[in-house]
């Protein structure tokens, strides 16, 4: 009953969105709002029986039934409820259903919150969202489904990947697809915005704080993305440039271009045509990724399978790259800029700058990317790209990236005059040279470490010095310290909350640059007793244990960790055997520090525990990476906040 | 050229990307290619469920088809095991045998699958997985398709079709001539 009760709520819902999203247009179009009414109630339906779907499979998994094959595929009676739970969302089918649901989310909240404050738009927005709503919905009732009946029913399921076991792999898909479908809601307002004509700062001012949330989620997702690949996947890194991680990261870097140059367009009329652009760019982008991550057509780690849903996210990226950049040639007389560029040292310059090098990197991560499908295409070679070329062209551009998030917020608009830039720049240089040579002092000897290391001091006293001196103001004014400092943040919550986000991406720069200039590893087969030593700790290998561990069997190893000091404890790194894979799952046991990171996986081992092979690394500043998100978060927090109107 | 006439350009700068992803379809990655191909293959004994020896070497001068499966290799053993219990009915009298290799299994499991399909192949468990391991085995399922003179001819990784099978063993009926 569930395979059908499922599939039909899926195919109602298409022809729901469907329907919707030609009754928006239309009434958009002829100005009846009896039809835009209709189109919202089209969507609510859709929310609902998304709802519906989506609760079903959660149901199905949760009570083992295999006569659905997306539950048989991926899930066995071994495996715990709450993995069950994520499950419905960790395999393609599913995973489309939890994607198509938040459009729905997404759609429902547009609705209530814009529904009168946009009046030309919204009905071209609420179009676009249900037609985006309803190729998802095609795609899991055809390509995809996820309540195809299988037949016959095994009497257990194949199990989920173990890899997948992780409460990692419960927000992380969560936050990442937040993010890609939270940039539908801009797109959806820019496309509106070709549609109507309507190409001024409206759509801008509407869609910012949409913006900032997609932007957020994807952040989040990306983080949670490292965090998941550093302690489980037990090669002790957080960031391997797969083609899946880059074409994440690819909307990331439109979406924060985006978020810089609306800034322009607000305060300077300027840049129309590059911000629509670099929206329908952004969504393209996650429509790339999702097409990368389903079709199959470039190898990688994180691949879901193939089939011909690939074909249907192919088709849909063409109509979409086509008919928006179609619009954009259509309404190009409108898109002229007002303003002018001044002077080149100006915020202006600063900013675009800033959206050059963005575009730059997304166009190096999308060529890596691509490269070895071009390669195979060109010259029948099979190629791969890997980290080396990544990280050669794209440390130079976050490099400037980070310069530039240290000038753009300071530096005057228009042009900048030579005492603006002394009031600003002086101290934030003066402490940064100084850093450096302190870096230095201390040891510091690798150049790109130092260059980052400085930069990002010059960039926090950039913050300071504003910080200080609009506390400095209010306090002129009469207020006292503490009430100042945070009065500031309340009433000029946007700009202090960007600031607190550049500062999260700063504590996370440092933790890029810390780990992968001072971590060291190394690899020692040890008898038991004796100790591997690395960086001033000694590991010693105390012998093996083995356990029946509810859906696997488990083999732990327990060495003892000891430093000069009189710390000791314990790490227990093993192995998990899962009867339906062919080969071992490492269990990384770590324990996280401010500056050290201890890892360590196990290897080869004998099976009397006499003997076992050992990865030891001591990972330097990894924990800065995931504090930045902290501030990441806090600072969305502070963005998003209504504004307060100041007082006259 | 002139401003109007450029703006077009976005739209037609879109194609040939477009055209690039397309072409990715043609690729196959899993088309890794077994460096076991033309060898001989790894010979083998095991006990079959029914109870008896089960041997690759017995098979000589046929064209034997080799398929690792597993009870909980959902769905691609559910959806080849009807395909290979039909096309072993439909070959056998031609001298072609095909073998199952039940890996990573309980035994209970895997006879409540071979009833179900009612199987009628012989089928084994390779208890430590020495045979997986020979053949280079990545998952299941994975078929090998050896000619009479006792060498591996063919992989194929996933569930195995009706027209892959008769393919395969059409090919190497051939050439034995």
């Amino acid at each position: 009953m569930t395979p059908e009760l499922g599939h039909g709520a899926v195919i109602v819902a298409g022809l729901l969105a469907v329907y919707g999203a030609v009754a928006a247009a239309v009434g958009g179009r002829t100005g009846r709002t009896a039809l835009l009414e209709s189109a919202q109630h089209a969507a609510l339906g859709v929310f609902g029986l998304v709802t519906g779907a989506l609760l079903l499979l959660a149901y199905a998994f949760l009570t083992f039934d295999f006569s659905l094959r997306y539950v048989a595929t991926n899930t066995n009676l071994a495996t715990p409820y709450y993995y069950r739970i994520t499950a419905v969302w960790g395999a393609l089918e599913g995973s489309i259903v939890l994607w198509a649901w938040m459009l729905a989310l997404y759609t429902l909240i547009v609705i209530l919150r814009h529904r009168h404050n946009a009046r030309e738009l919204y009905p071209w927005v609420l179009s676009v969202m249900l037609g985006v709503l309803a190729f998802f919905l095609l795609v899991m009732a055809v390509p995809a489904p996820p309540f195809e009946r299988l037949s016959p029913v095994p009497a257990n399921g194949r199990g989920l990947n173990p890899l997948l076991e992780d409460s990692g792999m419960i927000t992380h898909p969560v936050a990442l697809y937040l993010g890609f479908t939270g940039f539908t809601v801009p797109f959806a307002f820019a496309i509106a915005a070709l549609a109507t004509g309507r190409v001024g700062d409206r759509w801008i001012t509407l869609t910012r704080r949409w913006t900032i949330v997609a932007w957020y989620f994807l952040s989040l997702g990306l983080l949670i993305g490292g965090w998941w690949s550093y302690h489980v996947l037990g090669w002790g890194g957080y960031w391997a440039w797969d083609p899946v991680e880059n074409a994440a990261f690819m909307p990331w870097l439109t979406g924060t271009a985006f978020l810089h140059s609306v800034m322009i367009q607000e305060r300077r009329r300027m840049l129309k045509l590059w911000n629509i652009g670099l929206v329908i760019l952004t969504f393209s982008l996650t429509l790339f990724g999702t097409f990368l991550t389903r079709s199959g057509v470039i190898a990688s780690v994180h691949a879901f399978t193939q089939g011909t849903i690939g074909a249907f996210f192919l088709a849909f990226l063409a109509l979409v790259v086509l008919a928006s950049l179609w619009l954009l040639a259509w309404r190009w007389e409108a898109l002229a800029a007002e303003g002018e560029l001044d002077s080149v040292i100006s915020r202006e310059s600063a900013f675009l700058l800033n959206n050059v090098l963005l575009i730059a990197a997304t166009f190096t991560v999308f060529f890596g990317t691509v490269f070895p499908l071009l390669s195979e295409a060109v010259r029948g070679v099979k190629v791969s790209v890997g980290a080396p070329f990544f990280n050669q062209v794209n440390v130079p551009v976050f490099l400037g990236l980070l310069f530039l998030m240290g000038v753009g917020p300071l530096i005057a608009w228009r042009r900048a005059s030579r005492d603006n830039l002394r009031r600003n720049f002086f101290w934030p240089v003066v402490v940064g040279v100084a850093a450096a040579a302190l870096f230095f002092a201390l040891g510091v000897r690798s150049t790109l470490a130092v260059l980052s290391l400085t930069l990002t001091v010059f960039v926090a006293a950039t913050v300071a010095v504003d910080y200080v001196r609009a506390t400095r103001a209010r306090r002129r004014m009469g207020e006292a310290l503490l009430p100042a400092m945070g009065g500031l943040l309340v009433r000029h919550n946007r700009r202090y909350g960007g600031f607190a986000i550049h500062l999260g991406i700063l504590v996370i720069a440092v933790g890029v640059t810390g780990s992968q200039a001072w971590s060291v590893q190394r690899e020692a087969t040890v008898q038991r007793g004796e100790a591997v030593e690395l960086a001033g700790y000694r590991f010693r290998f105390d012998g093996l244990a083995a356990r029946e561990a509810g859906n696997h069997f488990f083999v732990e190893s327990t060495f003892k960790v000891t430093n000069g000091r009189a710390v000791a404890y314990e790490l227990r790194p093993g192995k998990k055997f899962y009867p339906q894979e062919q080969s071992p799952i490492a269990h990384v046991d770590y324990r996280l520090g401010f500056i050290d990171d201890l890892y360590l996986v196990l290897g080869d081992f004998a099976r009397d525990g006499s003997q076992a092979t050992v990865k030891v690394q001591v990972n330097r500043m990894v924990s800065w990476i995931w504090i930045g998100g902290l501030v990441l978060t806090l600072g969305t927090v502070l963005a998003v906040l209504p504004e307060r109107k100041k007082p006259a | 050229m002139t401003r109007r006439s450029l703006r077009w350009l976005l739209p037609v700068a879109a194609l040939p990307v477009l055209a690039l992803l397309a072409y990715g379809f043609r690729v196959n990655h899993r088309d890794i290619p077994s460096p076991l191909v033309d060898r001989p293959a790894a010979p083998f004994v095991l006990t079959s469920y029914a109870g008896e020896p089960m041997s690759l070497e017995a098979h000589r001068g046929r064209v034997v088809v080799v398929n690792f499966w597993a009870s909980w290799c959902v769905p691609a053993c559910y959806d080849e095991a009807p395909v290979l219990e039909r096309n072993w009915r439909a070959y056998r009298e031609r001298g072609v045998m095909v073998l199952g290799v039940d890996i990573q299994d309980t035994p209970e499991a895997a006879r409540k699958f071979i009833d179900q399909f009612s199987l009628t192949f012989p089928n084994a468990l390779d208890p430590t997985g020495k045979v997986s391991i020979d053949y280079g085995v990545y998952g299941v399922p994975e078929t090998f398709f050896i000619d009479a003179r006792g060498r591996i001819r063919a992989k194929h990784v996933g569930a195995v079709t009706d027209a892959i099978f008769r393919r395969e063993v059409d090919r190497l009926l051939a050439e034995r001539g």
